[in-house]
């Protein structure tokens, strides 16, 4: 993707905006890219905690806004990836707090001044104020969606909104894909969703109890060895411009993988 | 594949990580201003007593966020450093 300012939406909650966030900032940083991730849930702030750096804020996005601080103290650089910063947000203002242009002129900031590749804005839920907000700096967007009715549904509608906002570099993130229901036919596969909604895809991320544990201990996935982490690495390769093939996930279930279980393999 | 299972029970880590940043939401202090504190109390600590074991805990009591320090005053395992 060209877009150096990427907002994470997806219209509906809870389909894993924050999780991308962080592993594909944590990725792009891997990749030798010089990161910042972007929270602007203003009162519902949650990538500090997702990313273990919640221990290190004492300055937030509002503070900048205000003049309250430098850029430079409110951003947080994370001492496991080179170059991986974050900017968090409020926990105690709310929402009003964050003018769509003033916010503009921020991001403009951290690419003119502070000299990053790439910021990534984690947006809330909704299609209100918040999700306006954070597309606001956006020339990308990557939209997070579920395989299944809701998820879908709200993601063709963000899709429609980010478009009328002249962001036209649109990614679609396809998040908790379950390969086992997908083969017994009672999951939407990466197909159908490309096809209902007719965006290009940049990752396909399984469901994985490998996203909790990393979110308990706040290290983003992609620092350690998951399925899930793995796909999220593939994604932001993608995104800068590689060429990697979607791999066949195995479906735990069937014959071949009664056997591979019996016999302790993988 | 195996790594985190080396980790242990990682819910334990996220049990103290949630009590203590919902802590700091409820007092309204941003966290990493009392881990300023608690490394320039440090600091200043181990000017006096460059040998010490003094260590400073951030802890969670109820709905309070407290800093316990645990200063071990022994001037003779210490050695004495003149100013
Ligand atoms: N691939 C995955 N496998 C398993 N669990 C996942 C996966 N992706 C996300 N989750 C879990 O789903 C929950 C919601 O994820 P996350 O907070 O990233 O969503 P969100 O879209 O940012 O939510 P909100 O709309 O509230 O901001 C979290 O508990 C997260 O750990
Ligand atoms: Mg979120």
């Amino acid at each position: 993707m060209d877009a150096k300012v990427i907002v994470v939406t997806s219209g509906k909650g809870g389909v894993g905006k924050t999780t991308t966030t962080a592993n594909i900032g944590a990725a792009l940083a891997k990749l030798g890219e010089k990161v910042v991730v972007i929270d602007v849930d203003v009162g519902l702030r949650n990538l500090d905690v997702v990313m273990g750096l919640e221990s290190r804020v004492v300055f937030d996005l509002i503070d900048v806004l205000e003049g309250k601080c430098r850029m430079s103290q409110a951003l947080i650089r994370d001492k496991r990836v080179e170059n991986l910063h974050l900017l968090p947000a409020s926990q105690t203002r709310d929402k009003d707090a964050l003018d769509p242009e003033v916010f503009k002129e921020v991001v403009r900031g951290l690419i003119e001044t502070e000299g990053f590749d790439r910021v990534l804005i984690d947006s809330p839920a909704g299609i209100e104020s918040g999700f306006r907000t954070a597309a606001a700096p956006a020339t990308g967007a990557l939209v997070v969606v579920n395989p299944e009715v809701s998820s879908v549904r709200d993601a063709d509608r963000i899709i429609g909104l980010l478009e009328a906002q002249q962001i036209n570099e649109i990614r679609l993130v396809i998040n908790r894909l379950r390969p086992k229901m997908v083969a017994s036919g009672n999951m939407l596969s990466e197909a159908d969703i490309l096809d209902i909604l007719g965006v290009k895809p940049i990752g396909v991320v399984p469901e994985d109890e490998g996203i909790i544990v990393s979110t308990n201990i706040g290290e983003p996935a992609v620092l350690g060895k998951t399925r899930a982490g793995e796909a999220f690495m593939a994604t932001a390769r993608r995104l800068k411009g590689e060429d990697v093939p979607y791999p066949k996930f195995d479906v735990e279930g069937g014959f071949m993988a009664a056997l591979r279980r019996l016999f302790g393999g993988a | 594949m195996f790594s985190w299972l080396k980790r242990g029970r990682t819910k334990e880590t996220l049990k103290d990580r949630l009590e203590l940043v919902l802590a700091y939401d409820r007092a309204q202090i941003p966290p990493g201003k009392v881990e300023a504190l608690r490394n320039d109390l440090l600091e200043v600590v181990r000017k006096y007593f460059p040998t010490g074991q003094s260590s400073i805990e951030i802890e969670q009591r109820g709905d309070m966020v407290v800093l316990l320090a645990n200063i071990p005053i022994d001037e003779n395992a210490q050695g004495r450093s003149k100013p």
